[in-house]
């Protein structure tokens, strides 16, 4: 058993829900009890879709155990399946039916219905929502894309390509297609199947016919890709093009492939963000302390994003996608330090206290515990609500989405001028220590209360095991120094006075410390 | 947990036609019950014993909430307990004991059942007996099933309450009469109705759930208790078989709803009609002054209930007898045909009453009928508004203040809300 107050994915039902719900003509039927509905809510309320997404629960209750639960599944896959008219239907179990063993797949197929009804196996106590969406993704290519394909000759026509990976309920994966399909276009190469966003059982079949297969968010479709390669001998670019030299790279890479020149579509300054970078407005970011976190395709774009775009320091990186682990862990070690592989949120919220960050670039968990303990934060990554899903176009890839990174992140920032001041004048009945950024409304910050640990986690450096007392003084000179690196301050000083063995820390102590460690 | 209560005998002028209908059900389970229950009693945890899906379930329900000092948390089986790799029992007691380490602040901790739970027969309620007996004398530990096999939405309340009820102490046997009110009401409500009760003259009121663990109201054969939400069968029955009597009344939702729930206290307490009268007469005309607004926007209007909560036929019955709307259909998830009765007789003749659900078949109902407003779960809101029927989302009327004298023009105007809105938008 373990312990959650919050949970970074939902269970596996919901990633094929994702699959089902962005497709068209595939109707998912889910062995369930009375209540497991509230998932259409994520679709209605929170992606704000005006149509019901496309399952159909059976719905169990207590009386029902024991006798008929078999039949009630039957009965919904034959009702849906008249009602729906669906190409191709999916059937599974969520994790109550898991547990009564009802084998949806062997019930679906005595119903002999005249179209593909394909069986999914999703173990609901050991895997997660996007390893959910993945095998689902997979399982229906398998089933619906053949084994051989009708490629035409390449010669006098343009290279043609499938997008896979878009989902419902993904982040940003409506305005990533956008800027995804604008390129492909800019560089002369067809789109022959975009999916599962959009696209039938049918559309699945015409997979094949693609000379190569982009994937936006393996997460979601590495495995469906390897199945092509497998099958049609499709090569795949994985590049995920978030950030703008990501993004080239995937140009260059996708080019290759098509056999294109990229050179008319990288001229010029498709982004803006290397200017905004580099003018010396941005000269502040340097250096600022970042903490990263989230499914590990976003958190390892904005890693390299964070480091070599906008010159921040990522103190922290991290994601709940243990499948990822690796990739992620490779990343950190650029960056010298060690990744937080865990989906438990109190082990991220050690994390970040314990790097002493200064910006949180994360989920919409993140959010909140950068709210409670006061640092700046813009969100990455899913989980996320209602407010991700904006109305405006918000790609996060592409140049546009590089744009769009550059603003969201340093957004929720200090301004240089306002940091500057803060820095000279420390008593501005206004502009003082406690408020937010005034450009945020300037709103009192939050006090910073301590986590409720569930699990006692080591954290790095603990700054409360002081063998030494400060002197009121040095204390005082310490709240001089700007919040969003006092407390790295106080790590560093403390730091410093242990290995040293003094006794006490005094204003000297500070800025020894101050010129051993530099910033 | 979900058997009704004995039909009592119909009485032969009803004119209500009630239907039963079974098939898919778009309704919550009990444990989002949670969600209003911890901001009641403060000093409670609840903890649920299930699956990701039920984690999940309390982190979408609970929106932004989680955060502000979450008194909920899931205990999660996997796939060790599940294999008896790990005793059950054990896990469960480790991950309690931890709890309450970390929370010394709590007195009362619910353990909640789940479909998972009750399918693999955990037993819960044990399992609260021992603990219970280890946090001796700081924590209380109880439980209750919220799973959706078993309770829908509001009933998740029902068992929690019911849970409560052995809890209470035991009033003397001499005791003078009391009243008790029954279900979780907003704060400011229920202190309105304390002012209306002294001011009737009732002296021994209280409220079921209290705001804190240890100030559980007392019960015993002198209380008479008072139903505030229609969905207590179970706390009811409890509470019976400790002595109480329930009084028959309609819910006090709307002046009409109100008055009468305060007359059944009033009648059981031998205060004089004309008391009666002049103590709620002020309210009686503020509700009215309230509703004139609203009146003219909701005559006529054609309103269809999806079931979600049971509060379904109290509220069409306001609907249709104070602001003269029309009634398609009420869908309510379980009908209790006692404790409905009173409003079952208010409502108008041949009123469509479904117990039950078959989503598809009660969806195509609505779109052939093309209601004026449609009250239904979040799941289906906004695929309606966007075939063009208005709609007025379910949930809300749980989590707003709606009853009483003075929340009677907030009620209407929930219901005004949406066409209201419809006419400003030229978009
Ligand atoms: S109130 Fe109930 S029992 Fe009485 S008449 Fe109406 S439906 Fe029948
Ligand atoms: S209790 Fe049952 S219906 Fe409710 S979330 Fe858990 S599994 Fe789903």
């Amino acid at each position: 058993m373990q312990l959650t107050l919050w949970t970074y994915e939902g269970p596996p039902h919901i990633g094929a829900m994702r699959i089902a719900t962005a497709m068209r003509g595939l109707h998912y039927v889910l062995h369930a009890p009375q209540g497991d509905t509230y998932a259409d809510l994520l679709f209605t309320m929170i992606e704000r879709r005006d149509t019901r997404p496309p399952v159909t629960y059976t719905t169990f209750q207590a009386r029902d155990l024991g006798s008929d639960t078999a039949e009630i599944f039957k009965t919904a896959v034959a009702d849906a399946y008249e009602r729906f008219r669906p190409q191709a239907m999916i059937v599974g179990a969520s994790c109550t039916a898991e547990l009564i063993q009802d084998d949806p797949g062997g019930l679906a197929k005595a119903l002999a219905l005249p179209i593909p009804v394909i069986p999914l196996e999703l173990p609901a106590y050991q895997k997660k929502e996007n390893w959910g969406a993945s095998e689902t993704f997979y399982r229906l290519v398998r089933a619906l894309a053949g084994s051989t394909a009708e490629v035409t000759p390449r010669e006098g026509r343009r290279p043609l390509c499938n997008i896979l990976g878009p989902t419902a309920l993904g982040f940003r994966h409506r305005d990533d297609l956008v800027e995804i399909e604008k390129l492909l276009a800019a560089l002369g190469i067809d789109v022959n199947v975009i999916a599962p966003s959009g696209a039938s059982p049918a559309d699945l079949g015409r997979l094949g016919a693609a000379d190569f297969n982009v994937v936006l968010y393996p997460e979601v479709a590495r495995a469906a890709a390897q199945h092509l390669l497998k099958t049609f001998g499709q090569p795949m670019v994985e590049t995920v093009p978030i950030g703008v030299q990501a993004t080239i790279r995937f140009v260059e890479e996708v080019a290759k492939l098509a056999g294109v020149d990229p050179a008319p579509v990288l001229a010029g300054a498709p982004s803006r963000l290397p200017w905004y970078s580099r003018s010396v407005d941005s000269t502040y970011l340097t250096g600022k302390r970042v903490f990263i976190f989230g499914d590990a395709t976003h958190a390892l774009a904005a890693a390299r994003v964070a480091a070599t775009e906008l010159g921040f320091k990522v103190v922290g990186l991290g994601t709940y996608t243990r499948e990822f682990a690796r990739e992620v862990r490779a990343e950190a070690a650029l960056h010298g330090i060690e990744a937080t592989i865990t989906d438990d949120y109190l082990d991220v919220e050690a994390a970040i206290q314990g790097c002493q960050a200064e910006l949180v670039l994360g989920t919409q968990m993140e959010r909140h515990i950068a709210k409670r303990l006061g640092i700046p934060c813009a969100v990455i990554s899913s989980p996320i609500h209602v407010q991700d899903f904006p109305a405006r176009h918000s790609p996060q890839m592409g140049f546009e989405g590089a744009n769009v990174l550059f603003d969201t992140w340093v957004h929720p920032l200090m301004m240089g001028l306002e940091e500057h001041l803060l820095g000279m004048f420390r008593e501005d009945v206004e502009f003082h220590d406690g408020v937010a950024p005034s450009h945020l409304g300037g709103g009192e910050r939050a006090p910073q209360p301590e986590p409720i640990r569930i699990e006692p986690t080591p954290v790095a450096e603990t700054p409360s095991t002081p063998a030494f007392v400060w002197d009121p003084s040095a204390e005082k000179e310490l709240k001089k120094i700007p919040f969003f690196v006092r407390g790295k301050a106080r790590a560093n000083t403390e730091r410093f006075a242990r290995e040293r063995n003094l006794a006490v820390v005094t204003v000297e102590t500070l800025y020894d410390a101050k010129s051993h460690f530099g910033r | 947990m979900n058997a009704h209560a004995p039909i009592p005998a119909l009485d032969p002028g009803c004119a209500v036609d009630i239907r039963q209908e079974r098939g898919q059900r778009a309704v919550f389970c009990g444990l989002t019950g949670i969600v209003w229950l911890h901001r009641k009693i403060q000093d409670a945890f609840f903890l649920v014993v299930g699956s990701r899906t039920c984690a999940h379930l309390i982190q979408s329900a609970a929106g932004v909430m989680i955060f502000a000092e979450p008194r909920f948390a899931t205990a999660i089986i996997d796939e060790r307990d599940l294999a008896g790799l790990a005793d059950m029992n054990e896990e469960l007691d480790r991950v309690t004991r931890r709890l309450i380490e970390r929370r010394p602040d709590i007195r009362l901790l619910f353990l909640v059942g789940s479909c998972p739970s009750e399918v693999i027969k955990l037993d819960l309620s044990r399992a609260a007996q021992r603990l219970s007996q280890s946090f001796h004398p700081d924590v209380r530990v109880l439980s209750y099933s919220g799973s959706g096999i078993e309770t829908t939405f509001t009933q998740g309340e029902d068992a929690c309450l019911a849970a409560l009820v052995p809890e209470m102490p035991r009033e003397a046997t001499d005791a003078a009469a009391s009243l008790l009110v029954v279900g979780a009401l907003a704060d400011v409500v229920e202190d309105q109705f304390s002012r209306l009760f002294a001011e009737l003259g009732i002296e021994t009121v209280r409220f079921l759930p209290a705001r804190r663990a240890g100030d559980m109201p007392a019960v015993g054969p002198n209380t008479r208790i008072l139903l505030a939400q229609p969905f207590l069968a179970d706390t009811a029955r409890a509470l019976e078989a400790r002595g109480a009597t329930r009084l028959p009344a309609p819910f006090p939702l709307g002046a009409e709803g109100t008055t009468a729930w305060l007359k059944a206290a009033a009648d059981a307490f031998g205060i004089a009609p004309d008391h009666f009268d002049a103590v709620t007469a002020p309210g009686r005309a503020r509700a009215s002054r309230a509703l004139d607004p609203y009146r003219a926007m909701l005559r006529d209007k054609r309103v269809f209930f999806f079931p979600d909560s049971q509060l379904e036929i109290p509220l069409a019955r306001f609907l249709s007898r104070e602001m003269g709307a029309a009634l398609i259909e009420v869908g309510t998830p379980y009908l209790h045909r006692g404790h409905l009765a009173p409003e079952l007789a208010l409502l108008p003749p041949g009123t469509q009453v479904v117990e039950g659900q078959s989503l598809d078949a009660q969806m195509d109902r609505a779109r052939a009928a093309r209601p004026d407003l449609t009250v239904c779960g979040l799941g289906l809101a906004n695929p309606f508004e966007a075939e063009g029927l208005a709609t007025k989302w379910s949930i809300e009327l749980l989590f707003t203040p709606i009853q009483g004298y003075d929340q009677a023009g907030d009620l209407a105007e929930l219901f005004a809300r949406p066409l209201n809105r419809r006419t400003r938008l030229e978009v």
